[in-house]
């Protein structure tokens, strides 16, 4: 418990802060703008209070798309780490590709995905998996090219095929590395799922924050914003807690 | 500790494949270098089934070097090395089972389940696997830590572990490097006198690469001292008591002792 302190405190302090400035209308003064459009976080709680029905339906809608997308992301991810793993013509076929792929500016592209794959949850997974897997397959790969040879010539001697020193050597070295990949995946994941729903639908939070701007429903946005970082600390949490589970001997 | 090497001798040896114990081991004109560097000039050397052949030598000088092209899993550039009939890699890697330097236990399986690993690999499932690699650990002064993970043992009970795993492979010939290099000085001379017990309960042909004089001399039948790089034998000794049941007696013999002294005297040779 104690370490939640610290950050409790702090969070309390700029949450304090933060009210105390825009409830006297110090804020807005400074920013030389109309008091509502500088909400406090009272008026962000009575606004997520108020649309808690609201925020749940889109966050649902939200959170599928990420969960959904990063599953894709953990397969395609895992896939690609072991194939570069597994061959040299692949790694040096396959890895320039792959590191481009982060090159690509989503915002560019989404459009193009929705016109191809219609407004369903089709091109969010698209996006959702394609900001998430590099990370995956990055780590993953990092992971499994740092087993010690020695520890493979011990099992090529104990009559162990390459199938096998993947499966009882390489995979759990590279287990910690695929956990820190997916922590990092799941976090961005949720910004892939907004910018997918940017490009074109008619729910989930990211359309919710795009309506709420439009009608200058400030106190809401922030709401909106709120959620969606609660999901992914949540996420980043439950991958962490299965990590400690499967990771026991570090 | 002479009653550690009576319970030995009682015990029965580890069942092997058939007769593939009674293999030995012969290295002829063997060459072998990486890129421009020659490590390994000219050797000759012949291992008789079940007897230990130790192997020292200056740091870095190749013996690591030699057991890897042993244990086939490397070829050499040049000469041959037979286990049986054995010449090809593939087929001295099916006959010889290899204990690394460090244990290189894996972290996440339990110590049976490290010690049955070689059991796995062919394909045998878990429990009886664990039935036949279990059945050692008494021996073995590891009963009640089955289910220990590695982390969990003394660095003694680490490398007894690892070669456990060597032995349940069950291969005629095991080499061994510097198996005993990361244990302090007191658990060193417990595990050479431990050793030396279970292969006299489990005659196995040994290779065992070492860079302590004393300990080739205690453990092993005849020792062959290597030159610097690249490695050539400079001299062959037999060990006047292998594998006595009291080492302490056995290494302060002056018999010992003198060929002791003419194995240092043939590694100062080595090095010039």
């Amino acid at each position: 418990m104690r370490r939640w302190l610290l950050p409790t405190l702090l969070l309390a302090a700029l949450v304090g802060a933060w009210q105390v400035a825009a409830s006297t209308g110090a804020l807005a003064d400074l920013l030389n703008l109309e008091s509502f459009l500088v909400p406090s976080p009272a008026e962000v709680a009575e606004a997520a209070w108020s649309s808690r029905q609201l925020l749940v339906e889109n966050g649902w809608v939200t959170l599928k798309e990420v969960l959904l997308g990063f599953m894709v992301a953990m397969v395609v991810g895992l896939g690609f780490a072991v194939v570069l793993h597994l061959s040299e013509t692949a790694r040096r076929a396959f890895y320039p590709l792959i590191v481009a792929s982060q090159a690509v500016p989503i915002p560019a592209i989404a459009p193009i995905l929705v016109v191809w794959l219609g407004f369903g949850i089709g091109p969010k997974l698209v996006i959702v998996a394609l900001v998430a897997f590099f990370a995956i397959t990055v780590n993953t790969f990092d992971g499994l090219r740092s087993v010690d040879p020695a520890a493979i010539k011990m099992m090529r001697t104990l009559d162990a095929s390459r199938a096998q020193i993947l499966k009882r050597v390489e995979g759990p070295t590279a287990l910690p590395y695929v956990f820190s990949g997916a922590k990092i995946a799941v976090a961005v994941a949720v910004i892939g799922a907004v910018f997918g729903e940017w490009a074109g639908s008619s729910s989930g939070l990211g359309h919710q924050i795009l309506y709420d701007n439009a009608q200058l429903q400030t106190a809401r946005l922030f709401a909106d914003v709120f959620v969606l970082t609660l999901m992914a600390m949540v996420l980043f949490g439950l991958l962490a807690l299965v990590e400690r589970r499967v990771v026991t001997w570090r | 500790m002479p009653a550690k090497a009576k319970e030995f001798a009682a015990a029965k040896p580890f069942p092997s494949p058939g007769d593939a114990i009674g293999t030995g081991l012969s290295i002829h004109s063997l060459e072998h270098s990486y890129a421009d560097l020659q490590t390994i000039d000219d050797i000759d050397l012949d291992v008789p089934a079940q007897s230990v052949l130790g192997l020292v030598g200056p740091s870095g000088c190749g013996k690591s070097t030699l057991l890897e092209l042993i244990s086939g899993l490397q070829d050499p550039v040049r000469g041959e090395i037979a286990i049986g009939d054995s010449t090809d890699a593939p087929g001295r890697l099916a006959h010889c089972a290899f204990m690394p330097q460090r244990d290189l236990l894996l972290p996440w399986l339990s110590a049976i389940d490290n010690a049955a690993l070689a059991l796995r690999n062919r394909g045998m499932r878990r429990g009886a696997a664990r039935l036949e690699a279990g059945g050692l650990f008494e021996r073995f002064g590891l009963a009640g830590f089955e289910s220990a993970k590695p982390a969990e043992l003394s660095g003694g009970m680490r490398q007894r572990v690892a070669f456990l795993r060597t032995l349940v492979a069950g291969k005629p010939v095991m080499a061994l490097d510097e198996p005993f290099a990361s244990l302090d000085a007191i658990t060193r001379a417990e595990m050479q006198q431990w050793l030396a017990g279970a292969l006299e309960a489990d005659p196995r042909t040994v290779v065992l690469v070492t860079h302590d004089v004393e300990e080739a001399l205690y453990l092993c039948d005849r020792v062959a001292v290597l030159s610097a790089r690249p490695a050539r034998v400079v001299e062959e000794l037999s060990a006047p008591a292998p594998r006595a049941a009291d080492r302490d007696e056995a290494v302060t013999d002056p018999e010992f002792v003198a060929v002791r002294e003419r194995a240092m005297q043939a590694l100062h040779e080595g090095m010039r």
